[in-house]
């Protein structure tokens, strides 16, 4: 049920014909003739999202422009058991928007309209479609930003943020998409309009927003979002500190915490992935270092200025070999240019890159990096690897080309033992990037049978017949049955009598 | 472990009679909620027997905290390391046992009550990292993690926050911990209700080290806190009188846990048949018109109420504004202790409590009625 059907047999051709034609039949009435695609020329463009490596066509594309429109589109498919897929701006990286072989893409990139900003209560209600940084350049007249900033926030939707609960660099202070979002109004999968949480600080009932958000459209459409304004700083300066071995660098992190210092921002690179971004940006930063640290502190110029001080003490505390601090607004920005770029930047080195996601507690980052240096040797694939060091979520890189098949299937490997060794170390298969279709096998070893059925109970209750984006997220029993691998089980409890019932 | 091991017999004996079960801490919290529902009468389950730190790594910032231990044990373990639970549950007395223990870390989480900082630092959901649980099958199953960033499967965990026990028994939980600002101050000025909520929420919008407010009778108390440069700075500004810095902890401490001048009045009131209300609204909401002595927190959005008026006008006047209302203390809870959900809601929830407890065995109606 979690794979995509194959279409390549010819009674599945076949039946695919005849419930396109039904589907295009039922929509047809409900859209303009624009807004709906089903020949192969117009959908190629929706048969994957940033994860490339996975590819679908779907049955048709509905790209909606009312609201009205997007609940008959829910109503028709929820009475023809046609599936239905939410996509905004197709920029996630785990294939949650890949499309369904019998289903419905739903585009939302209409919904395209700030609706209101609020500038006394500091909020914005947004149509789900709206960019991440359209709505922060919205509030800027005001002095406010919307803090969440994951790097593909030029393109990025909210509607697309809330679905994965997107993060960013500067998470450790400012929290997570969950923690800046007031109230999702949306649609159930039947078409019916249904609202999470409050433009005041709870709701009556259970608090349904952890649910939603991060949901990743397997709950509920949504399509208007109301994001709190926060502020804008009145300067960032930021430290660029060196280490000659990565252990120190991982213990420098933990010793800014323990400090009581929570930075705006706290960033690793390791040595293969600085040379990759230098020569990519030309930012100055230190090719000997075994690990450069970006360590960012917001504020009044005061605050800022006492904090960059300590930080200071503590890195240099911690074997710093070379610390450097902005001096003004244009080297703050080149010190971040590399990072933000290592993506691309890393393209540039080889043909393909798969990213991985993580998150591991902090002091178990030079663990996981040693642990890498070793897969490298293992699957004879380089790697490079940045981090969102403050918050322990890894994003290694592996380098490999996918036109030959035995690097993407060592790479494939590469990338599921980083996983499973990073829930063995106490963390998770995915920091911020979304389970999706990608990481459907690695969660039968972060989560125990029961507790996946305990989450497809979670999906049956918001969505009994599974319409909203099927085989995503949650594994089958099946699937994880032919994995067949164990479940890691979790340090919450240490009764492993008691695991199992 | 036995403790544990105590707790999946009571919840599988009760599943298999068909009883429910009051989960059962510190039974400070025993006032809030909906009354017990009269057709299931319910046995206690005492989970105070599941207890202690699991694990605390300060540099971590995060705990891992079993269901039953106390939350004054828990907090005074932060505060060894200069650190916090940043949301400020409320600590009550329990009344069967005045200056006992207190409550537990799974009660705070189920019942999901934050003190004077939730405008500024979040609620106790925000902080919730993970959970193990015990479902109505007696399940132990754990979501989330002990990691700042988990994007893996629906996040559970956070759910019991708030959830009054109806989807299970909170086992242990995880939670993110931040440190004891290095400064802080407390300012006070004189004005009435709605210039309080004006400014306050003026100042909100600048980058001002706002940590809590609070407004009664003329009188706007606001608490900063932060890197000692922004909270001089921001004092100069603001204005207002600079409270005592003992003086001002003994306030916010009462204020978070009910038992400064206003609730004890609140609670004698109730006591004379009025009711104490939590009104949650929109923070820029202007002045509420409702008879009744009011307290005004967060911002502007958590309204305390003491009045008798009747609970349709505080509902219908909390609604009108996008918001609700909460029967905190009473001794009628005919009217519902809170506000009924929309329908879509009410069928979700119905489903939820299903995939959680199909047997209906953890606090039957404490937080919606009939689930």
């Amino acid at each position: 049920m979690n794979a995509p059907l194959p279409p390549n047999l010819a009674e599945n051709a076949a039946e695919r014909a005849r419930r396109q034609a039904q589907a295009v039949a039922a929509l047809s009435p409900l859209l303009p003739a624009h807004a709906l695609l089903w020949q192969r020329e117009d959908t190629v463009p929706y048969e994957c999202d940033g994860l490339t490596a996975y590819r679908q066509m779907p049955l048709l594309v509905a790209l909606p422009e009312t609201e009205a429109q997007v609940a008959a589109v829910l109503q028709a498919c929820h009475r023809l058991g046609v599936p239905v897929v939410a996509r905004g701006a197709g920029t996630g990286l785990s294939g949650g928007a890949l499309p369904h072989a019998m289903g419905v893409t739903l585009s939302l990139t209409k919904f395209n309209q700030i609706v209101h900003i609020d500038r006394a209560a500091r909020t914005a209600t947004v149509q789900c479609g709206v960019r991440n940084l359209a709505i922060s350049e919205a509030a800027a007249p005001f002095g406010l930003y919307y803090a969440p900033d994951p790097s593909s926030q030029i393109a990025c939707t909210i509607g697309g943020n809330v679905a994965e609960n997107s993060g960013g660099v500067h998470c450790l202070k400012y929290g997570l998409t969950l923690h800046n979002v007031l109230r999702v109004r949306g649609l159930t999968v039947q078409g019916e309009p249904v609202c999470f949480g409050s433009e005041a600080l709870d709701a009556p009932g259970l608090d349904l927003l952890p649910l939603i958000v991060g949901s990743e459209g397997m709950l509920a459409v949504i399509l208007e979002v109301t994001v709190k304004l926060v502020p804008k700083p009145q300067l960032a300066r930021c430290i660029m500190a060196s280490f000659d071995d990565i252990r120190k660098a991982g213990d420098a992190v933990a010793a800014v915490i323990a400090a009581g210092i929570i930075p705006a921002g706290l960033e690793m690179m390791d040595k293969p992935m600085t040379a990759a971004v230098e020569d990519y940006v030309h930012a100055g930063y230190d090719l000997d270092a075994a690990a450069i640290l970006l360590c960012e502190s917001d504020g009044t110029p005061d605050e800022v200025a006492e904090e960059i001080d300590r930080l200071l003490d503590v890195l240099s505390g911690a074997g710093a070999t070379r610390m450097e601090v902005s001096k003004d607004e244009a080297q703050r920005l080149k010190f971040w240019s590399g990072r933000k770029n290592a993506f691309p930047a890393s393209g540039r080195i080889s043909p393909d890159y798969m990213c991985m996601d993580s998150t591991i507690p902090r002091k178990r980052l030079a663990d996981i990096l040693l642990a890498i240096q070793g897969m490298e040797q293992k699957y004879g694939l380089k790697c490079c690897n940045v981090f969102h060091a403050g918050d322990g979520n890894l994003h290694p890189l592996i380098l490999f080309d996918a036109n030959d098949a035995d690097q993407l299937h060592r790479c494939e490997l590469f990338g599921a033992d980083i996983l499973e060794t990073s829930v063995a170390l106490g963390g998770t298969v995915t920091g911020e990037h979304g389970v999706g279709v990608e990481k459907l096998s690695s969660m039968c070893v972060q989560f125990s049978t029961e507790e996946r059925e305990q989450m497809l109970a979670v999906k049956r209750a918001f969505d009994a017949g599974g319409g909203l984006n099927p085989g995503k997220v949650i594994p089958t029993l099946q699937r994880c049955a032919e994995y067949g691998r164990m479940h890691v089980k979790k340090g919450l409890l240490p009764f492993p009598e008691l695991e199992r019932f | 472990m036995d403790a544990l091991a105590g707790i999946v017999e009571q919840v599988q004996a009760a599943r298999a009679t068909k009883t429910a079960l009051d989960i059962r801490g510190g039974g400070t919290k025993a006032f809030y909620g909906e009354p017990p529902d009269p057709q299931k009468p319910a046995a206690a389950l005492d989970v105070t027997p599941l207890a202690g730190i699991s694990s605390y790594e300060p540099s971590e910032l995060v705990v891992t905290v079993r269901g039953g231990t106390r939350l004054a044990e828990l907090e005074a373990a932060l505060a060894e390391k200069g650190q916090c639970l940043p949301f400020e549950p409320p600590r009550f007395d329990d009344p069967a046992n005045s200056g006992g223990p207190g409550g537990t870390v799974g009660g705070m989480v189920a019942a999901g009550l934050a003190g004077p900082a939730r405008a500024a630092l979040g609620g106790v959901r925000d902080y919730v990292l993970g959970a193990t649980m015990l479902n109505g099958r007696a399940e132990l199953l754990s979501f989330g993690g002990q990691v700042m960033k988990n994007v893996a499967g629906y996040d559970v965990s956070r759910v019991l926050a708030g959830s009054m026990g109806i989807l299970g028994v909170i086992c242990e939980v995880s939670l993110k911990v931040l440190p004891v600002a290095p400064a802080t101050l407390t300012l006070r000025l004189e004005m009435d209700a709605a210039a309080a909520i004006r400014r306050v929420n003026e100042w909100g919008g600048q980058p001002l080290p706002l940590n809590a407010s609070a407004w009664w009778a003329g009188t706007l108390v606001l608490r900063l806190a932060g890197a000692v440069a922004a909270v001089r700075a921001a004092a100069a500004t603001m204005g207002g009188e600079v409270v005592e810095p003992a003086m001002a902890a003994a306030f916010w401490a009462g204020l978070r846990d009910h038992r400064d001048e206003f609730f004890v009045g609140a609670l004698r009131a109730v006591d004379g048949g009025a009711a104490l209300w939590r009104i949650s609204v929109p923070a820029t909401t202007p002045p509420l018109a409702l008879s009744g002595e009011q307290l005004v927190e967060w911002g502007g959005a958590q309204r305390w109420l003491c009045t008798s008026a009747p609970a349709a006008t505080l509902r219908n006047a909390a609604a009108a504004v996008g918001g609700h209302a909460v029967l905190f203390r009473g001794k009628d809870k005919s009217a519902g202790a809170f506000a009924p959900l929309a329908p879509p809601l009410a069928h979700i929830h119905r489903e939820l409590k299903q995939a959680f407890d199909p047997d209906g065995v953890f606090n039957p109606g404490r937080l919606v009625p009939g689930l």
